[in-house]
């Protein structure tokens, strides 16, 4: 029944320190969880307010805690990493071990990071910015969570059992393969992001509903709020993108699983199909995170330069098309395979291309400054620090876009700091910017800013001492994924000073985790709903938000909506009457996505240690969740006039204890 | 115009009404799902014509496929889909028992469909062609086989639509369920008419 396992430690992975000290903690950590959860008797508020909730908020808190610790999870594996690297000739880690870990580095850092902090943001912000009482579907949307949840947490157990991915964030054939990675790590590879692939293609049909479907009236779509937009444009690539990652993932654990013959090197194998394949899913991938920072930095910048976002329609227009063009582009992360000049330029110029719309946004971004009263407020600072990190991050891609100039970048540290400084720049800085922007609208009280601005300081500086001397590494010659080199290649100097500056953001995350903490114990309370001064619906609602959102549905006039209406209150004009309260229809809390998801474990986790005994049950378990659900009728109620009143009444009352 | 669920519970027309529009909604998802569906499909045969010379030694598309059966696979499943047609004209014209004799009818068809395509592989196995033998035979059964589940899957959805039919009549709710059943059926038809072009007519060319 156990097939492959031979001992124990064909299981548990043993014999390391580090491992073993992981396992230890991990333990604790689990225990520690249970009893206090036991002795505060919380079970039954975690099962009814979390694990069973479909409302948006809180499914957008979760994804928020759970990209929290996995950045974590990552911000360590990085940090190993450049222990490591620190020093020619360190035997700190071993080859193996450091192949796993840049593995689970990329993808955590991608997949089980930036994507549900993502999810987690559209989560807390569409629904209020378009005056929605919720998603489209409510329900496959905790699913969706839950999707990613056990998905992530299949990864991320490869590294106490059965052992890490070692092929690289994208897992590359014909290493990835069974006759070249015999282990089960590629497996739990597979596994894992294909369950939390399922979960972000449902996302992305969910959002591209909600924002089609489901805006207040009044609302068209060009005077949507521009975080909108970029959620819409970045679920539509995810609607195009994610069958792809899907289909080449059930390809791979065909090929490993059934012995099938698409990547392998015999038998007609392709492996550089895999290679197309995974970049037609991983190029546009890249946009789709970052669009939504995009997004968040046209908000923030908007706000705290008190102005209209210069250029709306520009902006509007540079999205949608780099959405559309993140489809042309795939070929050039693979320039040297060798498919001919034509092919080669053809990407070039595509790529080359692709960086005009970009260049039109960070236009937009200085002139909406411009003349602006502009406020240092953290969200402020990071959207500030972007604009210079993506340029020259920007700059250096064009640099690599061009096809001949790219066999000498290929795979050095040249490419590691380009995509590092977009990455973190664009994407890490832009969710920075929209946690802190929306924190205060999520949770009712405000974060510390002075513990703020030094994480931001450290972030900031700690990244250009990190990434600026790996450019340099690069056209020196050092390439990515090397666990250790002679200390007469001379890259040692420049090594040391990256990894003094990875420490520095090291640190600057702990601040980050000190302002959270600190700020929940001085709990300063967001009693008006507004904290920021403003300009779109979701700051026209009390903070957190009613579990209803809108006690009445907000009608629309202009693009920034809630700044116009306080322009006009400012003005002493009357504002037409709100509608009478009316009772508001809600959706069910269900059982059924967390559930489903823990079979989606279970056949993940059978079918990486080919344990069809029990793969087979739990597939059957995921069918019968459906077929639950599909018989369940009895999913919506009524929140009556009563309580929304009470509701609203008592906010009303916060609000005028302090004004 | 742009209008959510819950805004309609704010009008005169009450909880019907709201229930109409959460299943439009649920209709236009679905719609959304196909796409991503026919990206699926639209990988699949990518990777099968790439791969379809690459027999390694192994039995080549002429040798393998018996066009009889194709074919007859290829008219029970059109006839399937005109059935869920008839289906959905039934349910329109309010005739409970005709519906559900209709969804029956289409669902004995999948089957026997199902049936002819599963003898089909294992026929194919004995012969020594399995999906471990060439690159060509992993992108034959993977794309024919993944049609093959879907269709096995949209069985199993019918006969969960059968039974809340039976229980609960033509409502709303089991309406917006048979009508995207049938759009799930005419899709796979689809999916169908091109496995037959590309797969086996191209194969026996």
């Amino acid at each position: 029944m156990w097939g492959n396992l031979e001992s124990f430690s064909d299981f548990f992975v043993t014999g390391d320190p580090m491992i073993l000290g992981a396992q230890v903690s991990i333990a604790l950590a689990i225990i520690a969880i249970v009893f206090v959860l036991t002795v505060f008797k919380k079970w039954g508020w975690l099962w009814r307010e979390w694990l069973t909730t479909v409302d948006h908020k809180r499914v957008g808190i979760m994804y928020i805690i759970a990209s929290i610790l996995m950045l974590f999870r990552g911000g360590v594996d990085a940090l190993l990493m450049r222990l490591q690297l620190a020093m020619p000739d360190s035997e700190f880690l071993h080859a193996e071990h450091y192949n796993q870990i840049f593995t689970t580095h990329g993808v955590i850092m991608i997949l089980f990071m930036a994507m549900p902090l993502m999810f987690g943001l559209f989560n807390i912000a569409v629904p209020l910015q378009i005056g929605a009482r919720d998603v489209a579907y409510p329900f496959l949307n905790a699913l969706s969570f839950w999707l990613f949840f056990f998905g992530a947490m299949l990864f991320n157990v490869s590294f106490i059992i059965g052992g890490s991915p070692d092929a690289g964030w994208l897992a590359y054939p014909p290493l990835s393969e069974l006759a070249h990675n015999p282990g089960v790590g590629q497996n739990f590879y597979i596994w894992g992001i294909q369950i939390s692939g399922i979960g972000s293609l449902a996302t992305g049909v969910n959002f591209v509903v909600t924002i089609l479907k489901m805006r207040a009236p009044g609302m068209t779509l060009m005077k949507m709020p521009m975080f909108t937009w970029s959620v819409l444009s970045s679920c539509l690539t995810i609607l195009f993108a994610f069958p792809i990652l899907t289909v080449t993932m059930a390809l791979l654990f065909l090929d490993r699983f059934l012995g099938a013959h698409f990547f392998t090197l015999d038998a007609g194998g392709n492996p550089m199909m895999y290679i197309n394949l995974i970049w037609m899913w991983g190029h546009p991938e890249v946009y789709i995170v970052v669009l939504p920072a995009f997004g968040i930095f046209s908000e923030v910048v908007a706000t705290f330069s008190r102005k209209k976002l210069f250029g709306y329609n520009s902006m509007v227009f540079a999205m949608i098309s780099i959405a559309v063009m993140s489809f042309f582009t795939w070929a050039h992360h693979f320039f040297t395979m060798g498919s001919g000049a034509d092919v080669n330029a053809f990407f070039a110029v595509t790529t080359m291309v692709i960086a005009i719309p970009t260049g039109v946004k960070i236009f937009n971004w200085l002139f909406t400054m411009f003349r602006g009263r502009i406020r240092f407020t953290t969200p402020m600072l990071w959207t500030i620090a972007f604009i210079p990190c993506f340029i020259v991050g920007g700059m250096t891609g064009v640099m690599l876009s061009v096809a001949p100039a790219d066999f000498q970048f290929h795979n050095s540290y040249f490419l590691i700091a380009h995509f590092h400084q977009v990455l973190i720049g664009g994407v890490a800085f832009g969710y920075f910017a929209g946690l802190y922007y929306w924190w205060p609208k999520m949770f009712g009280f405000a974060l510390n800013e002075h513990l703020g601005k030094w994480a931001f300081w450290l972030w900031n500086i700690g990244f250009y001492v990190c990434f600026m001397p790996q450019y340099v590494l690069g056209l020196d010659g050092m390439t990515r994924r090397l666990y250790t080199y002679d200390f007469d290649m001379g890259w040692g100097p420049l090594n040391l000073v990256s990894t003094i500056g990875g420490f520095l953001m090291g640190i600057g995350f702990l601040f980050q985790v000190w302002q959270i903490a600190y700020s929940i114990k001085v709990h300063k309370r967001d009693t008006t709903g507004d904290f920021w001064d403003g300009r779109t619906l979701e700051w026209s609602i009390p903070s957190p938000a009613p579990l209803y959102n809108f006690a009445t549905d907000p009608q629309v006039k202009d693009v920034d909506d809630w700044w116009e209406t306080k322009q006009k209150l400012a003005r002493g004009e009357k504002l037409p009457p709100k509608p009478a309260l009316a009772p508001i229809h809600m959706p069910k809390n269900s059982a059924i996505p967390f559930i489903m998801s823990v079979f989606w474990f279970g056949a993940g986790f059978g079918l990486v240690w080919d344990w069809l005994w029990m793969a087979i049950p739990s597939l059957i378990g995921v069918a019968v969740c459906m077929l639950a659900r599909s018989f369940t009728y009895d999913d919506d109620y009524y929140i009556p006039v009563d309580e929304i009143k009470r509701t609203e009444e008592a906010a009303a009352a916060l609000k005028g204890a302090t004004t | 115009m742009a209008k959510s669920v819950a805004h309609h519970q704010a009008d005169q027309h009450g909880h019907d009404h709201g229930h109409h529009d959460l299943e439009s909604l649920k209709t236009l998802g679905f719609w959304i799902f196909l796409m991503t569906d026919v990206i699926i499909f639209g990988c699949l045969f990518a990777v099968y014509v790439v791969l379809r010379e690459n027999t390694a030694g192994g039995p080549t598309a002429e040798e393998l496929f018996k066009m009889p059966g194709v074919i007859a696979e290829t008219f029970i499943l059109l006839t399937s889909s005109f059935t869920s047609g008839l289906a959905v004209l039934a349910m329109h014209k309010g005739k409970l028992n005709q519906l559900i004799g209709w969804l029956a009818v289409t669902f004995v068809l999948g089957a026997a469909f199902i049936y002819l395509e599963v003898a089909e592989f294992i026929e194919m196995v004995n012969e020594g062609a399995t999906i471990a033998t060439s690159g060509f035979l992993s992108g034959f059964f993977t794309l024919v086989g993944t049609h093959g589940l879907h269709v096995s899957i949209g069985l199993v959805w019918m006969i969960g639509l059968i039974l809340q039919l039976r229980k609960r009549g033509i409502t709303n709710v089991t309406k917006r369920k048979v009508e995207v059943l049938s759009l799930y059926w005419h899709f796979l038809d689809v999916v169908w008419i091109f496995v037959l072009t590309v797969v086996y007519l191209m194969g026996v060319m």
